[in-house]
C-alpha cells in the first residue's frame, strides 16, 4: 500500500499544526463560530447531537494493522472505545472533544492518516473496490489510480471550493462492489477492442434527496489522459455549478439539467483544451505509486484443501469469504453486522485482534467496505480456520454477507444532528425477525439499506429494500421502497406507498419477502423477482 | 416552556440552561420565557456554548422534557447504547425518549 513521503508527511504534519493554531484562537475567542466551522469541517471535525464528530478518511478503504491499532487507541484514549465504519469506506469516532481534536489528528498523522476533505464543499475520500488487488475477476489493481487523483486533487485550488462535495470512485472488474454509479465521478477500467487498458468514465450521479444514476459519458479514456478529463468535468461543473441554491449544488443536478449531451459535448471541449497544458501524469509517475501496490508475495502452491468437518466453519467459508486471484488464496469478509448489533461499529479490542489477524495472516492489509464491513484481502485457504476461530471468539465470526440481517444504515437520529428519525433500532428490529440462519439463506440475496433522512447516508435508494426515516409531526415515520441496487445492475429504489411506524415497517417488510418466496423463479434473487413481477403484488401484499 | 440548549464550546457535550449557568442535565433546565435569545447571545459571546438554540419543551412531574424526540435524544444519549447515555443504571430511560 501506499506509504507517505516526505511530502506527504511534511504537508499532514503542517495540516495539524495549523488546526491547533485554529482551535486554541476559536477557544480563546478570536474566531466566532460562523468562522471556525467552514475550518473544522475542513478537518472531519462536525458537531453532532452528543458531541464533536471526527470523520477519519481511508483512501479507498486500505489500511494496515499499524494504522487499525492507532485508530484503536484513539478511540479508547478520546473516544469511548470503539468506532463506525462508514458507506464512504471511512472511519467515525462520535464523542471527540474540541480541545483535543488537534491532538488525535497529530496521532493520526504518526501513522501517515488524517481527515482532510472528509467533509466541506471539496472532493471527499476517494472510494474503490474493497476486493482491489485480490479479486479474481479484476483487469488490474484500480488503487494506483485512486491514489494518484487523490494526490493531484487534495489542497489544488480549483477544488478546494466547490459548489459543493463531489465523490469519485474507481474498480477494475465487472462485478460492482463500489456503488460507482452513484458517485458524482466514477471510473471502471477497462479493455478496449485492441486490447488497451483505460477508463469507462461515468459522471453525474448522486443520492441525496435528488438521485439520480450516473451517465456513461465516455466508453473509453486512454489512462494517460485522466488527470485532464477529470479537470475538464470539474471545470464545466465549477463554471455553471447553482451556488444560489444548496438544493441544486450538487454536480448531478447541473448534469440533468444541461441534459447528457451538452454536459458530454463542453467536457470534450474543455478536455481539449487540458490536453495542450500537458498536465496528465507522467508514466513515471504512474509507475513510481503503482510499485507501492506490486502484489505481496503469494507463496506457490498452497493447499487449496479446506477442512471442512466443523459445519459452523464451512457455513463461514461459503459466505464469508471469496475467490482470490492467487491459488490458494481466500478473500475474507469480516462483517460488523451481528444480529441486533450496530451496523458498522467496532470497539476497539475488535480493532486491534482485526489489525493482529491481518499483520498474522493477510499480509498487513485490511480493507473497510462501503457496505460498513471489513475485509482481509490475502489469507492462504490453510490459514481460514485459525483465523475465524480468532474471528468467532471475538465476536467478528457473523455469517450474513449480502444477506437479509447484513445490513447498511447510517447513524440515524441517535448521533446525527441532520437525521430525522433513527436508524440503528430499526436495522436491530429486522435482523432479530430474520435472525434465523436457515431463513437468511432461504431468503439469499437481499441487500437492505436504510437512511435516518433524505441525504441518504444509508444509501436507501440503492437497496433491494430501502427504508428512509422521515419526521411526520414530530414522530418518526418510514418510508419503505423496493428494486433499487447499488451493483453492475444499477437502479433506483421505488416508494411502495404511505410510511409506517417502526413495528409497521418491520412488518411490511417482511411481507415483502413473503411475496418474493411465493413469485420466485429458480435462481431469482429478490431483485430480480421484483424487476420481473413489479411493484403490484408487493403493495397488494404490504397495504393490501 | 421555554428551553435553552447547545454544545459546550470545548467538549461539545450537551448543556442545557439552569438560569445560572450550564448543565449537563435537562432536568435542570429552566424557562427561559422570552429572554433565550439575549441569554444566548451573551453566553455565545463568553464562548461557553456553541450551536445554542431555543426550544419548546413542557414540565412534567419528572422534570422538564423537550417538545421533539431529537432533543429527548441529546437529553439522554444514542438509545442504541445505554451504557453511554447520562442514565446507564435506568432501564426506562428509553422510554423517556420515545
Amino acid at each position: 500500500m501506499y506509504r507517505y513521503d516526505q511530502y506527504d508527511q511534511a504537508i499532514v504534519d503542517a495540516r495539524v499544526e495549523e488546526f491547533r493554531e485554529q482551535t486554541a484562537r476559536r477557544i480563546a475567542g478570536a474566531m466566532n463560530d460562523d468562522q471556525f466551522k467552514p475550518l473544522r469541517l475542513k478537518n472531519g471535525l462536525y458537531l453532532q447531537l452528543h458531541a464533536y464528530m471526527l470523520r477519519v478518511a481511508i483512501p479507498y478503504g486500505t489500511l494496515d494493522g499499524r494504522q487499525m491499532r492507532k485508530l484503536a487507541d484513539i478511540a479508547r484514549r478520546y473516544d469511548r472505545g470503539y468506532g463506525h465504519f462508514t458507506t464512504r469506506q471511512n472511519l467515525q469516532y462520535n464523542w471527540i472533544k474540541l480541545e483535543e481534536a488537534p491532538d488525535i489528528l497529530a496521532e493520526l498523522a504518526t501513522v501517515e492518516m488524517h481527515a482532510i476533505q472528509t467533509s466541506g464543499e471539496s472532493i471527499r475520500n476517494l472510494s474503490a473496490d474493497q476486493y482491489a488487488g485480490a479479486a479474481a475477476d479484476e483487469i488490474c489493481d484500480p488503487r494506483p489510480w485512486a491514489e494518484l487523483l487523490r494526490q493531484a486533487t487534495t489542497f489544488h485550488p480549483e477544488f478546494s471550493y466547490l459548489p459543493r462535495k463531489f465523490k469519485i470512485a474507481v474498480i477494475a472488474a465487472q462485478e460492482d462492489r463500489a456503488a460507482l454509479r452513484w458517485h458524482d465521478f466514477a471510473l471502471r477500467i477497462v479493455k478496449n477492442d485492441v486490447g488497451e487498458q483505460g477508463f469507462e468514465v461515468y459522471a453525474g450521479g448522486g443520492m441525496g434527496r435528488t438521485p439520480i444514476i450516473a451517465y456513461q459519458i465516455r466508453e473509453f479514456l486512454p489512462f494517460a489522459q485522466i488527470f485532464s478529463y477529470l479537470q475538464a468535468v470539474l471545470r464545466v461543473w465549477n463554471t455553471h455549478a447553482r451556488r444560489d441554491n444548496i438544493h441544486k449544488q450538487r454536480m448531478k443536478i447541473l448534469v440533468h439539467e444541461l441534459g447528457e449531451e451538452e454536459f458530454r459535448r463542453q467536457v470534450e471541449e474543455g478536455f481539449q483544451h487540458f490536453l495542450t497544458l500537458q498536465t496528465d501524469f507522467p508514466q513515471a509517475e504512474y509507475d513510481r505509486i503503482a510499485a507501492y501496490f506490486a502484489p505481496p508475495p503469494f507463496e506457490t502452491g498452497p493447499s487449496a484443501e479446506i477442512d471442512r468437518s466443523d459445519p459452523e466453519f464451512a457455513l463461514w467459508v461459503d459466505r464469508q469469504t471469496v475467490a482470490h486471484k492467487a491459488p490458494g488464496y481466500a478473500i475474507v469478509n469480516i462483517s460488523l453486522k451481528p444480529i441486533t448489533g450496530i451496523p458498522g461499529d467496532i470497539s476497539a479490542e475488535q480493532m486491534d485482534i482485526v489489525a493482529d489477524l491481518a499483520e498474522r495472516y493477510s499480509f498487513d492489509e485490511i480493507r473497510a467496505t462501503h457496505a460498513q464491513n471489513l475485509v482481509l484481502p490475502h489469507v492462504r485457504k490453510a490459514d481460514l480456520h485459525a483465523l475465524w476461530q480468532v474471528l468467532d471468539a471475538a465476536g467478528l465470526a457473523s455469517v450474513n454477507l449480502d444477506l437479509v440481517t447484513d445490513i447498511i444504515a447510517c447513524p440515524g437520529l441517535d448521533y446525527c444532528s441532520l437525521a430525522n428519525a433513527r436508524s440503528i433500532p430499526l436495522a436491530q428490529k429486522i435482523a432479530a425477525r430474520f435472525a434465523d440462519m436457515d431463513r437468511q439463506l432461504e431468503l439469499g440475496e437481499l441487500k437492505i439499506k436504510i437512511s435516518g433522512c433524505i441525504n441518504a447516508c444509508g444509501h436507501h435508494h440503492a437497496g433491494h429494500i430501502g427504508i428512509l426515516g422521515v419526521d411526520r409531526k414530530g414522530t418518526e415515520n418510514y418510508q419503505l421502497l423496493l428494486g433499487g441496487s447499488g451493483a453492475e445492475d444499477t437502479s433506483q429504489a421505488k416508494i411502495t406507498g404511505p410510511g409506517f411506524d417502526e413495528d409497521g415497517v418491520v412488518d411490511a417488510l417482511e411481507k415483502a419477502t413473503n411475496v418474493y418466496l411465493r413469485e420466485r423463479q429458480p435462481g431469482e434473487r429478490f431483485l430480480d423477482t421484483y424487476r420481473r413481477v413489479g411493484m403490484d403484488p408487493f403493495k397488494e401484499a404490504i397495504y393490501g | 416552556m421555554k428551553i435553552l440548549t447547545g454544545n459546550d464550546l470545548r467538549t461539545g457535550a450537551v448543556i442545557w440552561w439552569t438560569g445560572e449557568g450550564w448543565s449537563l442535565h435537562v432536568e435542570d433546565a429552566t424557562d427561559v420565557g422570552d429572554r433565550g435569545e439575549a441569554i444566548l447571545t451573551e453566553e455565545t459571546g463568553a464562548r461557553r456554548v456553541n450551536g445554542g438554540v431555543v426550544i419548546d419543551g413542557s414540565m412534567t412531574p419528572e422534570g422538564p422534557r423537550p417538545a421533539h424526540i431529537k432533543d429527548r435524544i441529546r437529553a439522554l444519549g444514542p438509545t442504541v447504547r445505554p451504557d453511554l447515555t447520562l442514565k446507564p443504571a435506568d432501564p426506562n430511560a428509553g422510554s423517556w425518549v420515545i
